[in-house]
């Protein structure tokens, strides 16, 4: 039959989260749809449209999907899945948020943020923090499966699928939105960055995390913490890195003042290099790390910010 | 109004998890095991609005062997009223565990149900979704704060995004994150009294709910291993080494 994959957007832009899962389901059944859903979000589906490999893209642009609450998403997916044997979501909190629901009431168990398509029945995902990884065999019928983002590569640019408006469905109105504070920053995602320097309780305070955004700009890096920063109040909720958090897999991964928890090394022990910098010479991030730098941060982090100018990153 | 609270015993959170070498699963032989950290904000939190009033009675139902009771007598030293165990020896799948808990919905008649938004032994994320959508009712997943109204909910969410803030109608499902509260830790005292408290027992069957997993788990594998790399002298050794490896 086909595959579905739901678009992840703001309105305005498509997210690269969105081009990883298309990869996905491409290797799970073709072809590929995408969904929109928002309000005002031709743009978006414009963008999805021009994803290689996507047959068509469904507009589904009406005031209730401007949030993709969960309640009316359910109901719009329930409405088209008839035409689908797989619908994909990358794993983000708005996918994860969404697609439970609508297993459940396809009466077919989810595959949560896979890592590997072995093959269109058989998938590989983390479990236990990433200390072990499932291979399970799905059942016949339909599949619903979110995506671990940082494990697949984004389908590129050139595709020229059509767009399909389709009619809202009816939603029971149980929830609305009221609000939102969103994190503002002119760093890239954290998820798709190709560099991440993130602190820990190490940092001590909301004041000295600050140190960290000079060798993020000169990186290029987006900034994380570890669950122990924010739960400290030095950073908000949405820079966790780790199991519950979010999963990185930077190019580089720089953990400043991170013992390095299991459900911390959970979220990036994927990254291609980890350096870690910690006083302590027995913290478990040095395990995983590839280059170890032991020492006070207070000394480590100016002086790598200096080095960094007089090598010429601004 | 009820306040029905699912609880799962898993692995506790600072036990390092092996891989059995037949890749049949993971070691679970004499290991510590506890109430799923998400799971004992959730019980916390319904505590909490028992003490402030706005909740009348906290139901602990947890899945699994007759140990998981161990975990409702925990959550009933938090303050949670009475347990119900549904007792089987079998892997329970996510939808098959939502299954059981709408059966216990539709005899309990809560106004609100509060569990954790996953477990971390197989950090599925669906359960509290899952129920939500068998029953109908709207959701408010991974909390970070609850103001609860007559007859409606305002949660603020930790999105990828920072925070949201929605407002369902109750009766709702609430999974919780990781900032909506710091659990208590039970006294002694508490735990006494816990030993008085009633769990009911029951099986999937009573409840008219086939377990009967439908997924077939092919292999469970170690992941990848790191190496540890090694210590560097100072700054300008380690931006040397992060330039010849083309990641700076």
């Amino acid at each position: 039959m086909a595959s579905l994959v739901i678009a992840e957007h703001d309105n305005a832009s498509l997210k690269d989260a969105t081009h990883k899962t298309v990869t996905a389901a491409a290797q799970v059944s073709t072809p590929v749809h995408v969904l929109v859903a928002g309000e005002n979000c031709a743009a978006v589906a414009e963008a999805a449209a021009r994803i290689a490999g996507v047959e068509k893209v469904l507009l589904a642009d009406a005031p209730s999907y401007a949030r993709q609450l969960a309640e009316p998403m359910e109901a719009l997916l329930l409405s088209i899945t008839d035409k689908y044997d797989a619908i994909l979501a990358p794993a983000t909190t708005t996918g994860k948020n969404i697609l439970p629901r609508v297993a459940a009431r396809l009466d077919v168990g989810q595959i949560s943020e896979i890592l590997k398509v072995i093959s269109p029945d058989t998938f590989e995902r983390p479990i236990y923090a990433g200390n072990a990884i499932e291979t399970l065999r799905a059942p016949e019928g339909k599949k619903v499966i979110t995506i671990r983002i940082t494990a697949f590569a984004a389908a590129g640019e050139g595709g020229r699928a059509t767009i399909e408006q389709i009619v809202a469905a009816s939603d029971a109105g149980h929830s609305k939105f009221a609000g939102e504070a969103l994190s503002k920053s002119e760093r890239p995602e954290l998820t798709s960055a190709k560099v991440v320097i993130s602190g820990g309780r190490g940092l001590g305070s909301a004041e000295n995390f600050k140190l960290l955004d000079s060798i993020a700009d000169k990186l290029h890096a987006a900034v994380g913490a570890s669950r122990a920063a924010v739960d400290a109040g030095y950073v908000p909720n949405d820079y966790q890195v780790g199991q519950t958090g979010k999963a990185v897999a930077p190019d580089l991964y720089i953990a400043v003042g991170i013992s390095g928890a299991i459900q911390h090394l959970a979220g990036m022990k994927d990254s291609r290099k980890i350096v870690a910098i910690n006083k302590d010479e027995e913290a478990p991030i040095f395990q995983v790390a590839d280059y170890g730098l032991v020492g006070d941060l207070f000394k480590i982090i100016p002086e790598l910010d200096e080095e960094l100018s007089k090598r010429g990153y601004k | 109004m009820k306040v029905l609270v699912p609880v799962k015993r898993v692995i506790d959170y600072n036990v390092k998890v092996r891989v059995k070498a037949d890749q049949s699963g993971v070691d679970l032989a004499n290991v510590k095991m506890s109430m799923n950290p998400f799971d004992e904000i959730a019980v916390e939190e319904a505590v909490r609005l028992k003490e402030k009033g706005k909740a009348t009675e906290v139901v602990i139902v947890s899945i699994g062997p007759q140990q998981a009771s161990e975990t409702i007598r925990t959550a009933l030293a938090m303050g949670g009223d009475r347990g119900i165990l549904v007792k089987t020896d079998q892997m329970v799948e996510p939808l098959a565990v939502a299954k059981i808990l709408k059966a216990i919905v539709d005899a309990e008649q809560p106004g609100f149900v509060i569990t954790g938004k996953q477990a971390i032994d197989d950090d599925a994320n669906q359960v509290g979704q899952m129920l939500a959508a068998l029953l109908g009712w709207p959701q408010g997943t991974f909390a970070h704060s609850l103001e609860l109204a007559d007859g409606s909910a305002r949660i603020t969410r930790e999105i990828d995004g920072g925070l949201q803030t929605i407002e369902v109608k109750l009766p709702a499902v609430m999974t919780t994150d990781l900032r909506l509260n710091e659990p208590r830790y039970a006294s002694l005292p508490n735990i006494m009294k816990a030993k008085k408290k009633p769990i009911e027992e029951k099986s999937p069957a009573d409840l008219g709910v086939d377990i009967t997993p439908r997924f077939k788990v092919l292999k469970i594998s170690e992941p990848p291993k790191r190496n540890s790399g090694v210590k560097v002298s100072g700054v300008p050794e380690l931006l040397d080494k992060l330039k010849a490896d083309g990641v700076i």
